[in-house]
């Protein structure tokens, strides 16, 4: 993090001219190492023997300078609602001398060769191009001020950039013109950076750079490609968990209006029809023969997810925690609480489907996804082909938050565009997508501590049991969870944040469930967070302490530590916190530290009838440094809202080896009528460079609720979803 | 069957079975793909559109209902030169993020906004139903309040003005 930013080297920039000389494309290599180890954040001090896992030999960026403009920006990132294209926008337009405007950026199509092995995920994309974007922009634009001067006849010094034009005197040329008829670029050494205090968009509100679009409603999505001669295809899911294939009759679905045809392939069973409500209606008639070997309830996955089953690690620890534990309970000055969460589905608006061409040994695929290399290998591994020969085609996403890491959909496209031989679309219903999820894991967690005679703590506990974040994702490779030895996506905000503790420990227990749990964004952050921050409260109150107070007690004078304090003390002062309820109020307060950003947040809630409304939010988040303060502001708003869904609301039940609801509604999730009618936001630039924005500001956003139920009620709630209906 | 539709203004004749859900026909048949599918039970609200001016959930709307009425879809609510006062709103409260689900806010807050010009936070919260997942409500909430302000008739002061201009004008 300290020191000078390495720069790019210049062997790492891949030009080509455009055919005829008629442009210039510029790319970089990029996205080593840093992205990874940013994922691995908190968990593996020393990441070894990690490995990139994209083409090293492919640019990961491309600029496209084409006569006319816009300049074109091709994104191996994808743009799934965090601003993530805004802020790509607002990096390269600074250095480049243009305005936002004058670039439009796009998802790069794998065939573009911009593939990047790591998905789009885990926050880590404007932090992983806040350098190499820069560099690369700033380089270009000192070729084409080299160009411009040749061609313009003036020293290269005399040539002024402004908004995509170079110009000296009078004389003057658009960047489209320079680039026209060079076939020769010579790159030069990486230019150094303007300073941040220089820049016009950088730093600034810029407004999105899809917001005409998602406005207009113009057809960005997976779900809206289509392709000529198209027709609609759907696959038969299983309703229940635990099921084997044991055959299909498929005799009658046949015989149904606008069947094309009906696809068995081993245990997929899918049909093409001549349009949607056709395609449904036929694989409704399809009676597929699932065969069961038990039942599964809710009670079954809870007795799953329990502390004590399972692979145990102990993923951090200090001093004796265990034996001065141990004699607290002897003496009875030990402080126990026991949380939970549940099942959680993703239920994302844009449902998972794809639109596949597959032709002539070659395929085409256009969908919404994150992990576009693990897709192409994925479609090429099911159809026998080279993974040269699949074009994955992303396109805007209809929200992602980890549901597209896993993209079966697309060779179920793949699979029946083969075998009629013609493009299709297919996607799954809602109920599909309810039972198809890939879940938030259960989770169980025990606190423990001992406090000393002056209220701090002397000992402290967190051991939690869930089932898979990450290992069930095939997003990493094997020898990863061999380095690990445990799940990681499981033990973000799973450790203790705070210091002056002498003695600490945090445990995780890996526990299987019979279907896939995977990622939801910020992973373990929200359950683990809302368990710790709730016991901190409940031992503030042991303490006879303020809350805040007793965390500042608890936090380092470190770097990092007056980061968190500084969010801490912002988020008091914002909301004015006080320690006690009034007027039939009360507020709550949590933090955490995810990625590397600390977020504190204060929730106001009140009682309507038995329902807890939470009327007025305030959160204080320290990015490093915010290139958008506008989306950072609105990343916050999402979360905060989210949490309010995911913490108070949402909950996935297993009856009769079903996983209900099946449908929103009964799903409980926030409504306009659930979100805070105030929102305050504080943004502290606390390192002077960006870090992870999109998941962190989820981490406190239960436990300040439940803190806030107690100070009003009197009453813990230490089960999510807090208002269990 | 035939049906005719009268969608955005534009008159058009479409062969289709009369249960097929006036969705699949909007994004299908017609390839108007603002309208979105997200639960095929009216139970998000992505597919909303005013039928004869009420909102909508155009997945469980069988077509044949729709014969002869006037229907507005994201597309003929407004456009980039000409928004409606929801979608200039929606601009300048920056609201979307993943921006599946505003069509059908938009839509459902635009019929709001016809049967009750200036509506309260209660108002609002009772009509407007649909889901966003990336928690957008906040700033909805703001842009609906800043649509009813820029919906709103021009205040009778100022209207005479504008009259008293327009007289100069033609005199």
């Amino acid at each position: 993090m300290k020191g000078k930013a390495k720069k790019i080297s210049r062997r790492k920039f891949v030009v080509r001219s455009l055919l005829g000389g008629g442009g210039i494309l510029l790319g970089t290599v990029i996205l080593a190492r840093n992205p990874l180890r940013r994922a691995l954040y908190g968990v593996l001090e020393n990441p070894k023997n990690l490995t990139y896992l994209g083409d090293i030999s492919d640019p990961m960026l491309w600029f496209e300078i084409r006569p006319e403009l816009p300049i074109i920006l091709h994104s191996p990132k994808v743009e799934m609602g965090q601003g993530t294209f805004t802020g790509m926008v607002q990096l390269a337009a600074d250095e480049l001398e243009v305005r936002p405007d004058q670039i439009l950026i796009k998802h790069a199509e794998s065939a573009s060769g911009n593939i990047d092995g790591l998905s789009t995920g885990g926050s880590t994309s404007i932090a992983g191009f806040w350098q190499p974007l820069r560099e690369l922009s700033a380089t270009l634009r000192e070729m084409l001020r080299t160009e411009a001067g040749k061609k313009l006849g003036v020293a290269t010094a005399d040539i002024r950039l402004e908004e995509g034009v170079a110009s000296a005197g009078l004389k003057s040329l658009p960047y489209g013109q320079i680039a026209q008829g060079v076939t020769e670029w010579e790159i030069p050494e990486t230019p150094a950076l303007k300073e941040i205090k220089d820049y016009k968009f950088i730093g600034k509100p810029v407004p999105r750079v899809d917001l005409e679009a998602k406005v207009m409603g113009e057809p960005i999505f997976g779900m809206d490609a289509v392709l000529p001669g198209m027709l609609y295809g759907a696959v038969v899911q299983p309703d229940k968990v635990g099921v084997v294939f044991g055959g299909a009759e498929i005799t009658q679905a046949e015989k149904m209006p606008g069947v094309v045809k009906v696809v068995v392939e081993d245990d997929f069973v899918g049909v093409v029809a001549n349009s949607y409500t056709e395609a449904e209606a036929a694989k409704a008639a399809i009676k597929v023969d699932w065969k069961r070997e038990r039942e599964w309830t809710t009670a079954d996955i809870k007795s799953a997810i329990q502390i004590g089953k399972g692979d145990k690690m102990l993923i951090q620890k200090e001093g004796r925690p265990g034996g001065i534990l141990e004699d607290a309970k002897d003496d009875s000055s030990l402080i126990t609480a026991t949380y939970s969460s549940p099942l959680g589905a993703h239920a994302q608006l844009e449902p998972n489907g794809a639109v596949a061409s597959v032709e002539g040994g070659k395929a085409t695929v256009i969908l919404s996804t994150q992990v576009v290399k693990l897709t192409r290998k994925e479609v090429a591994d099911r159809l026998g082909f080279k993974e040269e020969d699949v074009n994955i085609v992303p396109t805007y996403l209809g929200g992602g938050f980890g549901r597209r890491l896993h993209t079966p959909n697309a060779v179920h496209a793949a699979v029946l565009s083969r075998a009629v031989g013609k493009p299709v679309k297919c996607f799954l219903n809602r109920k599909e997508e309810f039972q198809k999820d890939t879940f938030r894991p259960p989770t169980q967690h025990q606190l423990s501590a001992k406090l000393s005679e002056a209220g701090s703590i002397e000992a402290i506990e967190h051991q939690f049991a869930s089932s898979d974040v990450m290992f069930n994702a095939a997003l990493l490779p094997g020898f990863l969870s061999t380095i690990v030895g445990s799940d990681i996506g499981t033990m973000r905000g799973g450790r203790i944040q705070y210091s002056g503790i002498p003695n600490y420990r945090a445990i995780s227990w890996h526990c299987e469930l019979p279907f896939a749990t995977s990622w939801w964004r910020s992973l373990g952050l929200l359950a683990n967070t809302f368990a710790i921050e709730s016991f901190m409260d409940e031992l503030a109150v042991a303490a006879g302490k303020d809350p805040i107070a007793f965390h500042l007690d608890h936090i380092a004078d470190n770097e990092e530590g007056k980061r968190l304090k500084n969010v801490i003390t912002a988020v008091r002062d914002l909301a004015a916190f006080r320690d006690s309820a009034r007027d039939g109020r009360a507020m709550g307060f949590a933090c955490s530290t995810d990625a590397g950003t600390p977020v504190a947040m204060v929730a106001e809630v009140r009682m309507e009838g038995k329902e807890i409304r939470v009327d007025k939010a305030w959160m204080a988040i320290d990015p490093g440094f915010a290139v958008n303060p506008d989306q950072v502001r609105a990343q916050c708003e999402g979360c905060i809202i989210m949490g309010i869904s995911a913490a108070m609301y949402e909950e996935m039940r297993v009856e009769d080896s079903e996983l209900k609801p099946i449908i929103y509604g009964p799903y409980r999730m926030a409504q306009m009528k659930h979100s805070p009618k105030e929102i305050e936001v504080e943004i502290i630039n606390g390192t002077g460079k960006p870090g992870a924005v999109g998941e962190p500001p989820l981490g406190p956003v239960g436990a300040a609720i439940a803190n806030a139920v107690f100070r009003l009620t009197g009453q813990r709630l230490r089960e999510m979803p807090l208002a269990r209906g | 069957m035939k049906i005719r539709l009268l969608i955005n203004g534009r008159d058009q004749e479409i062969e289709t079975d009369p249960q097929t859900p006036l969705l699949w026909v909007i994004r299908d048949i017609l390839d108007l793909k603002g309208t979105k599918f997200g639960c095929g039970k009216a139970a998000c609200g992505a597919c909303t559109i005013h039928v004869d001016g009420q909102a909508v959930r155009s997945c469980s709307y069988p077509v044949q209902l729709a014969a002869g009425k006037a229907i507005t879809t994201i597309e003929g609510l407004g456009t980039p030169e000409a928004p409606h006062p929801v979608q200039e709103a929606w601009i300048e409260e920056i609201v979307p993020q993943c921006g599946y689900c505003q069509p059908g806010f938009m839509m459902a807050a635009a019929a709001l906004l016809e049967k009750t010009p200036a509506p309260t936070d209660a108002e609002i919260d009772a009509g407007i139903t649909n889901i966003c997942r990336c928690g957008t409500y906040y700033r909805m909430r703001k842009a609906i309040h800043r649509a009813a302000e820029l919906k709103a008739p021009v205040l009778p002061e100022e209207a005479e003005a504008i009259a008293i201009q327009d007289n100069s004008d033609n005199s």
